[in-house]
């Protein structure tokens, strides 16, 4: 027979076949996700989830669709994280020690109690990118931030208020923008677009029938990890 | 002799020149300071209310990081991080209730065991003047005067000299082939933060700190202080909208001294 275990959601007890995620655990109780669920598959960062385990006084964040429920587990999702984003253009900002701290000055307020590192579903270090932000370093900030998926657990717990998903955004893109080389086979293929090079082959794909579309995207070559047109030239 | 180092954010944005003058000089002198691998801001200022743990934190976890990398000394270059690593350092070894609740607090981390003293390179420096002399390839032949603020002196368990009539920066200019001038002003306030709030509390303070060294017969300020210097030098160009009389005076970190004095690029 199935084993089951006891959950708490929202504080009401539910039943729930050992071995699921939280988010199949809630669906089997009868919750319909309309938002709080995206790729089920711990890349889109839709589904923080906030729980504690009887006895334990920790309070955990997790995915909800990459944790598995265990017995005597309370639980609520959070759907949604508010946090200001700053309005920047890219192109004309500089990235210089100040601009992280001048958009995001809250920053400052960080007092190194590592909420934020200890609410990471990711793992990352959270406080170290943000104490990386604080004193200007751009390129460590990208680096330690850069498997973010803005699930925004971190921003909810901090007790200094810091959006810190949207200061690592900004922090990738000034470095993606200023410091990492360009990728030269973008802009060749760019200008390919722009002359109608592909016009031909995508209207032919058009007018495919789907079986037929099935078999050709089934058969396709995958393209290698690197070529070397990928690579910048020195 | 390996320590660990502490720089702090200003020595890695406006204070840079701070550090490489550091790094040059010390390593001629057989100091030699490795960062830390990783390090957080020190809080900036050490907060007076005893009860609010949490402004201890950063401290505290930057000193369990030097325990961690196996380091019984730490030494950092702005006087606000000396300052503010200093008295957390005293409070962790002094006030068991509060690091029960620090180390309960941080359970991701190990227990802070007090054992790393934070020392300030003019501490380390004083031990050595002997070496200092012997390596001055351009003695510099000016007139300084050594300015210390507040934050090397005060509290008095955190000076780094005597904290009424300090003397180490001017035995450090003296070993360079500089002279000391008197300098009453010395431990005067530079009027620190107010730069931001108040800056005519800053621009009359600079007046009166950069024209009593000059009537001494300064040829340049020396301090160790990324605050002061800003407050000393940067602001000299307001100083000077304010009040016509006042001329301008160089200021310089004590290892701009050590490096131009050691002949080093």
């Amino acid at each position: 027979m199935m084993k089951m275990v006891r959950i708490y959601i929202m504080g009401k007890e539910y039943k729930v076949p050992e071995g699921l995620t939280i988010m199949k655990a809630m669906e089997y109780a009868g919750y319909r996700f309309i938002r709080g669920a995206g790729c089920r598959a711990g890349f889109c960062g839709a589904c923080a989830t906030v729980y504690r385990k009887e006895g334990d006084y920790k309070l955990y964040t997790d995915l909800a669709c990459q944790t598995t429920v265990e017995d005597g587990m309370y639980l609520v999702q959070l759907p949604f994280a508010p946090a200001n984003k700053a309005v920047y253009d890219i192109k004309k900002i500089k990235p210089d020690d100040k601009t992280l701290v001048n958009f995001y000055p809250e920053i400052a307020r960080c007092v190194s109690c590592n909420t934020c590192t200890k609410a990471c579903p990711q793992e990352l270090e959270v406080m170290d990118y943000i104490q990386s932000a604080l004193r200007g370093d751009v390129k460590k900030t990208a680096e330690l931030s850069f498997d973010c998926i803005q699930c925004g657990l971190c921003a909810l717990r901090c007790p200094a208020e810091i959006a810190h998903y949207h200061v690592a955004q900004l922090a990738r893109r000034l470095y993606g923008r200023y410091f990492m080389p360009r990728a030269l086979h973008l802009e060749k293929r760019l200008k390919e677009l722009e002359k109608g090079k592909f016009d031909k082959e995508m209207e032919r794909i058009k007018k495919m029938k789907l079986e037929d579309l099935k078999k050709m995207y089934n058969s396709r070559d995958i393209e290698p990890e690197e070529s070397e047109e990928t690579r910048e030239s020195d | 002799m390996e320590m660990a180092y502490y720089p702090g954010c200003t020595l890695k944005t406006n204070a840079k020149l701070f550090e490489e003058s550091a790094m040059k000089a010390f390593s001629l002198i057989g100091i030699e300071m490795k960062e830390l691998d990783k390090w957080y801001c020190c809080g900036t200022v050490y907060s007076l209310a005893k009860d609010n743990l949490m402004y201890r934190l950063a401290s505290i976890r930057n000193l369990i990081r030097a325990q961690e990398e196996g380091f019984d000394k730490l030494i950092t270059l702005c006087s606000v991080c000396y300052n503010t690593l200093s008295q957390a350092n005293i409070m962790a070894r002094n006030d068991k209730e509060a690091m029960e609740k620090i180390n309960s607090f941080m359970d991701e981390e190990p227990d802070y065991e007090g054992s790393v003293d934070v020392l300030h390179p003019l501490q380390i420096l004083k031990e050595k003047m002997w070496e200092i002399k012997e390596r001055v390839k351009k003695p510099l032949n000016r007139k300084y005067a050594a300015y210390y603020g507040c934050l090397l002196l005060r509290p008095a368990e955190v000076s780094v000299d005597d904290y009424e009539n300090p003397g180490i920066m001017e035995e450090l200019i003296e070993a360079l082939g500089g002279e000391a001038v008197n300098f009453p002003l010395k431990n005067e306030c530079c009027g620190s933060y107010n730069v931001v709030a108040n800056r005519e509390a800053v621009i009359e303070a600079n007046y009166r700190i950069v024209t009593n060294a000059r009537k001494n017969g300064a040829d340049a300020i020396v301090t160790s202080c990324p605050l002061c210097y800003f407050n000393l030098k940067d602001m000299q160009k307001e100083v000077k909208k304010a009040y016509s009389s006042f001329i301008e005076l160089p200021v310089h970190y004590f290892t701009e001294l050590m490096v131009e004095a050691f002949g080093v690029k």
